[in-house]
């Protein structure tokens, strides 16, 4: 069929539209990756419905008192596990704290440091598997090693002693260590998975066909390679933001994460799952919005890594 | 187009009078954890402007090797020039610092590969790649850019190459697509264009039509083509000579006419021979015994020993046979060329 198809093709430009085409915008606006992936991001229902979530989770942690007029912090224990009342529409935890309050006011510290970890943790990810795979040879032998010794590493004992490390001010809320902590120890499985998508991308003829025409290593790898190889790293940071969000409240459980009488996600579930069969109420609110956000950040990560890959237009 | 070209003149030593393009004595070996693989061991050829020459060989010979040396795009570690000297206009290639030698690419020596869907980066549109030749090497704005990616479109052909210059690489048919990898090559005008047998992933109706297009272009800018190939009847049509190579070495060089009136070397002569003819037909093909010698494990003497039917005493012997001069411009390295052709 395909032979069929290259011969009209040479033979008759009128019969050209039975080859597929995409969608086009106006003619004369020269087209690019970026361009594309907008024109096909805006269409996606996927992308609108993760970024109606990210904006809102966003806000909250902006300006949590658009959301709630009640101070997280106003807890009476009269009020243990009281059931829903009036602005309290989830009731109240076992310091009798406003579990809605807290669940808005929580939004802040669990996004940050979601987001900033997983940031830090991407960009050394991105620097050390793309440089590893790129190089290969001595570069590649010493950054694996690296690698493999971090993860020999046991995550809690190099977190404990990381964070407290990191913050023994006691004055300190513990925010930056924590962010440090996460960002430092969790780069690891994305700069692996970068390595072998880069080595993969690397021995393809386009590459070679850049340096015939003359590309230096700098534009091989963030033009050539990069595009080519980021799209299963977007999806391991996507978990990554979850995972780190989660992990912050193990940190601060173990008194070592977030200080004092910092509110976020972690810290709520972690202090609720004891009463979990008493009152499910205080578990259930903070772990559906942890769920809720990582879900958006989920799924904007595919539909990004979808709309960046011309293949599935 | 040449006013720039000049500008672009920052090799020193660039004679216009020395030949277009001369590889002495080129060796290539990879070394691997399994031992040394001598994949070139002494390349000779040379190429003047508006020439075809074609590398004819089995696989595994050297053919591409030579190109990506010549090219400079050979994987270093584990391939390693060993030897040899590649000049351009008399510019000794290998000696060249790698800034020089990187605006030599494309500018001067270009190349197009054999699978052209593989070749092209899937993430860009081939206008955006075509055009970011132009913004990196020749600076020009997006909007030039992307006419000039038009207009080279078209010379190679392309139909509604307008409407074609947003599509993506994977939207082309496999025969488009060469002709696309081959208007990237031309971009920058280059002097010599290797073919890494640019037409063995295509079936045949568009493989003459690609040569074609190729020997248009080649006249049109009067351009010198190394033509690498393991298909002679690709050959016969557009080559004026062909170097054939086997265990990475030249061991005929000669004229196309010459080579398929009367072939000087026993492989060349096997070649020929098991080109399938109509006259066959319902015949068993012929074949040459045997297998090309693993790179690692070249026999002593002429590597082609063990499969020649005119194998004597010193052809398995240290030294190989050199390249004895047959005729003027024609060479043959076997110690019996005298017999093969006939004498």
């Amino acid at each position: 069929m395909s032979d069929l198809n290259s011969v009209t093709a040479a033979e008759a430009p009128d019969q050209m539209s039975t080859q597929p085409r995409p969608r086009r915008g106006k003619q004369d606006k020269p087209r690019s990756l970026a361009g594309d992936a907008w024109n096909d991001l805006r269409k996606s229902k996927i992308f609108w419905v993760a970024i109606v979530l990210v904006v809102v989770v966003l806000l909250m942690a902006a300006w949590p008192s658009l959301f709630t007029s009640a101070d997280p912090r106003d807890c009476a224990l009269s009020r243990k596990f009281g059931g829903p009342t009036g602005g309290a529409i989830f009731g109240y935890d076992f310091q009798g704290c406003d579990v809605y309050a807290r669940t808005v006011y929580g939004a802040r510290n669990s996004i940050i440091v979601g987001i900033v970890s997983t940031a830090i943790a991407g960009v050394i990810g991105i620097v050390v598997g793309l440089s590893s795979g790129f190089f290969g040879g001595a570069v590649d032998a010493v950054l694996s090693r690296f690698i493999d010794i971090m993860l020999a590493i046991p995550f809690l004992l190099a977190g404990i002693v990381l964070s407290s490390r990191l913050s023994s001010d006691p004055n300190d809320d513990g925010l930056i260590a924590v962010i440090l902590t996460l960002g430092l120890l969790t780069w690891t499985t994305g700069a692996r998975v970068m390595r072998s998508a880069v080595i993969s991308a690397k021995n393809q003829d386009y590459v070679a066909a850049g340096r015939m025409l003359g590309a230096g290593p700098g534009r091989l790898m963030l033009r050539h390679i990069l595009p080519n190889s980021i799209a299963a790293f977007i999806v391991v940071l996507t978990i990554l933001l979850g995972v780190n969000i989660g992990v912050e409240a193990t940190l601060s459980f173990l008194g070592v994460g977030l200080k004092g009488d910092a509110i976020s996600w972690g810290i709520a579930i972690s202090e609720a799952t004891g009463t979990a069969r008493v009152a499910a109420a205080p578990l259930v609110w903070p772990a559906t919005f942890l769920g809720l956000t990582v879900l958006a950040f989920i799924m904007l990560g595919d539909a990004i890594r979808d709309a960046f890959d011309p293949k599935l237009r | 187009m040449t006013d720039i070209k000049a500008q672009m003149d920052v090799i020193p030593g660039v004679d216009p009078r020395a030949p277009l393009l001369e590889v002495n004595d080129l060796h290539v070996e990879f070394r691997t954890q399994y031992g040394v693989a001598k994949a070139v061991n002494g390349a000779n050829f040379w190429l003047s402007p508006g020439e075809t020459l074609a590398i004819l060989g089995e696989s595994g010979c050297g053919k591409s090797v030579t190109a990506q040396a010549i090219m400079g795009i050979l994987d270093s570690p584990p391939g390693f020039i060993t030897k040899g000297e590649v000049r351009y206009r008399g510019v000794d290639l290998l000696k060249l610092p790698e800034e020089q030698r990187r605006r030599v690419r494309a500018n001067r020596i270009a190349m197009i590969f054999q699978d052209a869907l593989s070749a092209l980066n899937p993430v860009y549109t081939v206008g955006f790649q075509l055009a970011e030749v132009f913004r990196i090497h020749r600076g020009m704005s997006r909007g030039d850019a992307k006419k000039r990616a038009i207009e080279l479109l078209d010379q190679v052909k392309i139909p509604a190459a307008k409407a074609r210059v947003s599509d993506y690489p994977h939207q082309f048919s496999g025969g488009m697509r060469q002709r696309v990898m081959i208007a990237m090559a031309l971009a920058l005008d280059p002097e010599v264009l290797i073919a890494d047998e640019p037409t063995t992933a295509l079936d045949v109706t568009v493989q003459a039509q690609i040569m074609g297009l190729l020997a248009e272009l080649q006249q049109q800018r009067n351009m010198g083509l190394i033509l690498i190939t393991h298909d002679m009847g690709v050959v016969a049509d557009v080559a004026d000579r062909i170097s054939v190579m086997y265990a990475g070495k030249v061991v005929e060089e000669a004229a196309v006419y010459d080579i398929y009136s009367r072939p000087a070397h026993p492989y060349t002569r096997a070649l020929l021979e098991s080109i399938p003819r109509l006259d066959m037909k319902g015949q068993q093909l012929n074949v040459i015994r045997g297998l090309p010698p693993a790179l690692t494990d070249i026999p002593k003497g002429c590597a082609f020993n063990p499969r020649c039917r005119y194998a004597k005493d010193p052809c398995r012997q240290d030294p190989a046979p050199p390249a004895y001069a047959v005729a003027p411009h024609r060479t043959a390295r076997c110690h019996f060329f005298r017999e093969v052709l006939g004498e």
